[in-house]
C-alpha cells in the first residue's frame, strides 16, 4: 500500500475516529463553538468548561465527519484538558504548522510524540481542512464564549 | 451549378479509439493510470477542442462586432458559427435564441433577473425539485429573499424518480415558473421533462430546464420539448471553462430586461437615454469569451459527430457493470435508483467516510467526487451529509470500473 496512505489511516487514527474519546455534550461547558466545513459538509462542535484559573477543566465534543476530522478532534481534547488556555492556543499554532508540514517548533517534544500520527496529513493538502476544523473550532469557542460559529 | 447535399457521416463510436483524442487521459497519477470519473463535475477536453482554441487565437483572433478590419471580421464570422453550432446541437429554430453565457450558473441566473424578477409580485411561486443543483435553487432564493416569492419543492421518490403528476400538483394559479434539472447531478434521474413541459403549458406556465447533465447524455431537441429555457455549460460538454449557453423562446428573450449593462448590448446610448440591441447581443455585454465560444462550437460539433445514440448506450453499459459490482455489497448503499437514470453512480459505503474513500481512491488513480455535489437541499432529503459520486463519459471503459471497483475493495480494507 501508498506509504502516505498508510501513515494517514494509521491504527491510532483509526482507533481514534472509531472511538473518539470525550464525545458527546459537556453539560458543565461554559464556552462553545460550532465549526463547519462546507466542502464536505462536516459539522463539529466543542464544549469546554474553563475555570477561574483560565484552565481547561473538561472538554468534549461531537459532531460527525471523515476519519481525519474526527481523529483530530478526538486527540485534541485528550491534548487539552487540564492546560490553560494559553497552553492550549500554543499547541494549537504548533498543530496547524505539523499538519501543513512545517516546522511545529511551539509543540513540546513530549506533546509531540502524541501529536505526530497527525502529521501524515501534511502529504495531503486537500486534508488539512479536515485535521484542523475542531482545532478552529476549540479556539473560537474560547475567544467569542457560548454558540461561537466558525466556517 | 447546384453543390449536392452535404450528406452528414457519423463517426463510428469505439472508445477506445475516442480515448485517444484526450491526451490528459493517458497520463499517470501517483504512479498509476489516470481513471477519470468525475465526469459529471467537469469533462476532460479533447485534442481538437485545444488545438481549435490555439488555432483560432494563432490566426483569426481579435474583438467581435466591432472592428472594420480583417480579423475582426474572422473572429465574428467564428463566434457566430459557435453560436450555430449550440443552435443545432440543442436544435432550436433560430441562432438568435442562443444567448453565450459564462457557464450554466449564469444561464439560469439571467433567467431569474432578466425573466423571471420582473414579474414577480410577493407571495407568487416558483416550483422546484428537490434533487436541484444549488445554481437552480440560489436564484429563486433571491428571489424569495428580494421580493417575497414562495418556492414549491415537489420531492423525488425514495429510488430518486421525480413523478410528472407530483410537478403537476404543485403547479398553482400563483406559479411563476416551474424551474427542474433534465438530469440530476447526483441520483443520475432523468427528468419527464416532454410530460411535465405539456402539462406546465396548459396551466400557462413557462418551464426552465437545467440541462448541464442532460445535455451531455441525451440528445436534445428544444423545439420537440417545447421548453421555454434551457441552459447549458460547456465544460461539461468536453468544451472549455468560462463558456456556456441559455437557449429561450425568442418571444421571452424579446420580452427580458437585460442583465449586465456595457458594450455591445446597447443601440444607441446619449446623456439622456439608452435603447437596447436586440437579443442575443442584448444579453451579451462586453467583450464575450470569444476562444472559449470556438472550443464550444467544436466540442459539440465533435460530440454530434457521433452516433449519441451509441455513446448513451455505452454510458448506460458501464453504468450497468459498476452497479452490479457494488449494489450486492451489503456495506455500499447506492442513492438514487430511478429506472432509465443517467450514468451516475451515487453511494455511501459503510463506516467509510466520502472523503476518506475518495482519498484513497485517489492513490489508486481513481477520480471521484466526495461531498454534498452542490445539493445540500438532496443530502438532507436522503439524510446523507456527502456522498461519493462516480460519473461515466464517452471515454471510459469497463476496464477503469474494474480498477475503481477494486480501489473501493482495498478502502474498504483499509478503513471498514
Amino acid at each position: 500500500m501508498d506509504e502516505n496512505l498508510r501513515e494517514l489511516y494509521q491504527d491510532v487514527i483509526l482507533d481514534h475516529s472509531r472511538h473518539p474519546r470525550h464525545f458527546g455534550k459537556l453539560e458543565a461547558a461554559n464556552h462553545s463553538g460550532e465549526g463547519h466545513n462546507p466542502l464536505c459538509g462536516d459539522r463539529v462542535k466543542v464544549y469546554l468548561a474553563v475555570n477561574g484559573e483560565d484552565r481547561i477543566a473538561d472538554v468534549s465534543f461531537e459532531g460527525k465527519g471523515c476519519a481525519i476530522s474526527q481523529a483530530s478532534a478526538s486527540l485534541m481534547t485528550d491534548m487539552i484538558k487540564g492546560r490553560t488556555v494559553a497552553e492550549a492556543e500554543k499547541l494549537m499554532d504548533g498543530f496547524l504548522h505539523l499538519v501543513k508540514g512545517e516546522d511545529a517548533t511551539e509543540i513540546a517534544p513530549d506533546d509531540r510524540e502524541h501529536l505526530d500520527v497527525m502529521a501524515g496529513v501534511s502529504a495531503f493538502p486537500m486534508r488539512v481542512k479536515c485535521a484542523t476544523l475542531a482545532w478552529h473550532t476549540m479556539k473560537s469557542a474560547l475567544e467569542s464564549g457560548p454558540s461561537a460559529k466558525t466556517e | 451549378m447546384t453543390m449536392p447535399p452535404k450528406i452528414a457521416s457519423l463517426r463510428p463510436f469505439d472508445p477506445l479509439a475516442v480515448r485517444a483524442d484526450f491526451e490528459i487521459l493517458s497520463r499517470e497519477v501517483y504512479g498509476k493510470p489516470l481513471v477519470y470519473l468525475d465526469n459529471a463535475a467537469s469533462a476532460q477536453k479533447p485534442d481538437i477542442v485545444l488545438d481549435a482554441m490555439r488555432d483560432f487565437a494563432t490566426s483569426e483572433y481579435a474583438n467581435v462586432h466591432r472592428g472594420v478590419h480583417f480579423l475582426s471580421g474572422k473572429a465574428t464570422d467564428r463566434y457566430e458559427a459557435a453560436r450555430e453550432s449550440v443552435r443545432k446541437f440543442l436544435h432550436a429554430a433560430s441562432a438568435d435564441e442562443i444567448v453565450f453565457t459564462k457557464g450554466g450558473t449564469e444561464a439560469m441566473n439571467l433567467v431569474s433577473y432578466s425573466y423571471l424578477s420582473p414579474r414577480i409580485q410577493p407571495g407568487d411561486e416558483i416550483v422546484l425539485t428537490t434533487m436541484e443543483h444549488h445554481s437552480n435553487i440560489v436564484p429563486w432564493h433571491f428571489l424569495r429573499e428580494r421580493q417575497g416569492a414562495v418556492l414549491k419543492w415537489v420531492d423525488v421518490a425514495d429510488d430518486g424518480s421525480l413523478s410528472a403528476d407530483a410537478v403537476d400538483a404543485a403547479i398553482g394559479p400563483k406559479t411563476k415558473l416551474v424551474a427542474l434539472t433534465h438530469m440530476s447531478n447526483v441520483l443520475g434521474t432523468v427528468t419527464p421533462l416532454k410530460e411535465i413541459i405539456a402539462r406546465a403549458h396548459a396551466k400557462g406556465v413557462p418551464v426552465m430546464v437545467d440541462g448541464c447533465q442532460g445535455a451531455v447524455h441525451s440528445q436534445v431537441d428544444v423545439q420537440d420539448l417545447d421548453v421555454d429555457f434551457y441552459a447549458l455549460t460547456g465544460h461539461k460538454l468536453y468544451g472549455p471553462t468560462g463558456i456556456g449557453a441559455l437557449y429561450a423562446k425568442r418571444a421571452h428573450l424579446k420580452a427580458m430586461r437585460p442583465f449586465n449593462g456595457g458594450g455591445e448590448m446597447i443601440r444607441e446610448v446619449t446623456r439622456e437615454a439608452i435603447s437596447y440591441a436586440d437579443p442575443p447581443a442584448r444579453f451579451e455585454a462586453g467583450t464575450p469569451p470569444i476562444i472559449e465560444a470556438v472550443g464550444l462550437g467544436v466540442a459539440l460539433d465533435y460530440l454530434s459527430g457521433f452516433d449519441r445514440a451509441a455513446i448513451s448506450a455505452h454510458e448506460h453499459d458501464l453504468l450497468d457493470y459498476a452497479t452490479a459490482a457494488i449494489e450486492d455489497l451489503n456495506w455500499v448503499r447506492i442513492i438514487g435508483r430511478a429506472p432509465g437514470k443517467g450514468a451516475i453512480l451515487s453511494f455511501e459505503a459503510e463506516g467509510m467516510h466520502a472523503h476518506d474513500l475518495a482519498t484513497i481512491l485517489d492513490r489508486e488513480g481513481v477520480a471521484v467526487r466526495a461531498g454534498h455535489h452542490c445539493a445540500q437541499v438532496l443530502m438532507e432529503r436522503f439524510d446523507v451529509a456527502s456522498t461519493t459520486r462516480a460519473s461515466f463519459a464517452l471515454y471510459n471503459t469497463r476496464d477503469e470500473v474494474d480498477q475503481f471497483v477494486s480501489a473501493l475493495h482495498k478502502a474498504r480494507k483499509i478503513l471498514g
